[in-house]
């Protein structure tokens, strides 16, 4: 079973976009740690006929695909924390 | 108090079909409380009293015009920062979203008000629904009504708090992992989780899609049963919303009579607190004698439903919260970053600890060498846990157990170990995890403090659960007590 260390939190936090401190670091690897020795109970079960469960209802139906309005773009821009020219404004990620 | 505080949304209704009672002064009997008391409960995030009265007067002229009252006609309601009202502001009890105007409203909300609602204003909440005592808000705890140095539960903590303090006869809330029925249970008032897909999500902010259910709290069944009357439905906008009937469920035979209570014992047999099974025992005694007869039933996959859920619900959460980035809503840190650093400071500074603790437990369970032993395990363990219900509804129409192992606990007093935080929703999470509707009722007090009974019933089974509810509210006189003012 995988033990979590420091270097595991700052590993998963990178996946997640997230920038932890020292300290979070150090509490989240030893909370991580309790919580999935927790979870281990889980490899005992024997599961191997069963089909795994996404959510509760597998069968619903679908709508017909058919265009219909989406959201106003102005009213979309209006929560955004920068916008210009109709469009979201994010820090520039193409060198030039 | 002043006596229109006190009443149900039966009689609110009831009063302003008559032209007994305005929509207006019920509004202001609301508001007013809540300017006396809710300095004292911090249930509320945002109080809105001018577009209430606005609201309530729409509602008078078109009932003083002569149309029918609508089912809902002057009833206030509060409703949970995680759902979207027009003209308010979302937060989801985050800093993340601070001053995010949502340009839709929730498919819940906006039957609500169709149905002559009046929103009051929006409830506090554990950051993103996450957590058990409302603690886990950005903004500030909110307090139990009934001990004001306890939690009123979570993470629907505002709403069942407001309920309880006769802030609002009803409200809405938000349910992942127990979070109507824990706080129903810890405030002692009615709130009920209903079958994943009864209430459309659309307007909800995510948490965890296969768990998330909104549901109503109020101090009696047959109001609970009103919200539910109008909230239940299919629609459009949310494709796992269910087109099943939806009954009348004011209209369902009464009593208790040939009703099957099954009890899972073994379940319960260690970690119960014992004033709160002593509760419990008697709970199944009234059910008796109304007329309902109590059953074992075996849930053998329930000591792992606490592990499946939190695998499961994190998993899905670090999927929902990837898109606060600083981009689309809410904050932005602020200075001058590269776009990856843009997402990581505003997510650094935007979220709480314990969600950022889901967040990397989530993607841990999710990430390279780890997805089959966690998710796709817990995935599995998930389906063996619905067949237990299956099972079990056999032989019963219900399920009993204590909805929390213990009344409401101090503040502070689990801040500290995430793990027994999570332990505590032990009765809650199955409900979730297969899809069910379970209701939380009064049955009396611990300690002088609330104790929930939890029925449990089978998918798209509402009907049963409000009538087991009804019939037991008839015996028995808890759901009548009231915190000291």
């Amino acid at each position: 079973m995988p033990r979590v260390t420091e270097e595991t939190v700052e590993h998963v936090a990178r996946l997640a976009h997230l920038s932890l401190t020292d300290e979070e670091r150090r509490l989240f690897a030893r909370q991580l740690e309790e919580i999935l020795a927790w979870a281990d109970s889980l490899q005992a079960l024997d599961t191997s006929d069963v089909p795994p469960m996404s959510h509760p209802r597998e069968a619903e139906a679908l709508r017909e695909d058919e265009p219909r309005d989406g959201l106003d773009r102005q009213a979309a821009l209006e929560a955004a924390p920068e916008a210009a020219d109709g469009l979201f404004r994010v820090p520039r990620v193409i060198a030039g | 108090m002043s006596g229109l505080t006190g009443l149900p949304a039966t009689e609110i209704r009831r009063r302003v079909a008559a032209r007994e009672v305005s929509c207006e002064e019920v509004a202001r009997a609301h508001l007013d409380r809540i300017a006396a008391v809710e300095p004292g409960i911090d249930a509320f995030l945002l109080v809105a009293p001018e577009r209430a009265i606005e609201a309530a007067r729409r509602v008078d002229e078109a009932v003083g015009s002569g149309g029918p009252a609508p089912p809902l006609a002057g009833v206030p309601v509060a409703v949970k920062d995680v759902l979207h009202v027009p003209g308010l502001p979302t937060t989801c009890g985050s800093r993340v979203l601070e001053g995010y105007r949502p340009p839709f409203a929730a498919t819940a909300v906006a039957r609500l008000q169709s149905a002559g609602a009046i929103v009051v204003g929006k409830t506090n909440m554990d950051e993103f629904a996450m957590g058990s005592s409302t603690e886990n808000s950005a903004f500030k705890p909110t307090r139990n009504p009934w001990d004001r140095e306890r939690v009123p539960g979570g993470s629907s903590g505002g709403s069942a708090a407001a309920v309880a303090a006769r802030l609002a006869p009803i409200a809405l809330g938000t349910d992942t992992g127990g979070s109507i029925r824990q706080p129903a249970a810890f405030c002692g008032v009615v709130g009920l989780k209903p079958t994943w897909g009864r209430v459309s999500r659309y307007g909800l902010v995510a948490f965890a899609s296969s768990l998330d259910q909104a549901g109503p709290f109020a101090r009696t069944v047959e109001d609970a049963a009103l919200v539910c009357s109008v909230v239940f439905g299919p629609d459009p906008l949310d494709a796992t919303s269910a087109d099943e009937p939806v009954p009348d469920f004011a209209d369902l035979p009464g009593g208790a009579d040939g009703l099957r209570v099954g009890v899972p014992w073994a379940f319960l047999a260690e970690g119960v607190e014992a004033e709160t099974m002593a509760r419990f025992r008697e709970s199944l005694g009234a059910f008796e004698s109304a007329g309902a007869t109590v059953v074992e039933v075996s849930l053998p996959h329930l000591p792992h439903a606490i592990a499946t859920y939190y695998v499961v619900a994190t998993a899905e959460a670090s999927s929902n919260l990837a898109r606060y980035d600083g981009v689309r809503y809410g904050r932005r840190a602020p200075g001058d970053h590269d776009l990856k650093r843009l997402y990581g400071k505003t997510r650094d500074l935007g979220f709480g600890a314990e969600v950022k603790r889901r967040i990397i437990l989530g993607t841990f369970a999710l990430s390279s060498g780890y997805y089959d032993a966690y998710y796709l395990r817990a995935q599995k363990v998930r389906a063996l846990i619905r067949r237990d219900f299956d099972a079990a509804f056999g032989t019963c129409d219900v399920i009993a157990t204590p909805t929390t192992p213990t009344p409401a606990f101090r503040l502070g007093e689990k801040t500290g170990d995430p793990l027994q935080m999570y332990l505590a929703d032990i009765f809650t999470v199955p409900a979730n995890l297969a899809g069910l509707p379970g209701v939380s009722l009064p049955c009396g007090l611990a300690h002088g403090l609330p104790v929930g009974l939890q029925l449990l019933a089978r998918a798209f089974d509402e009907a049963t659960l409000l009538r087991a509810g009804a019939a037991y509210q008839q015996v028995t006189p808890h759901h009548q007590l009231a915190p000291p003012a």
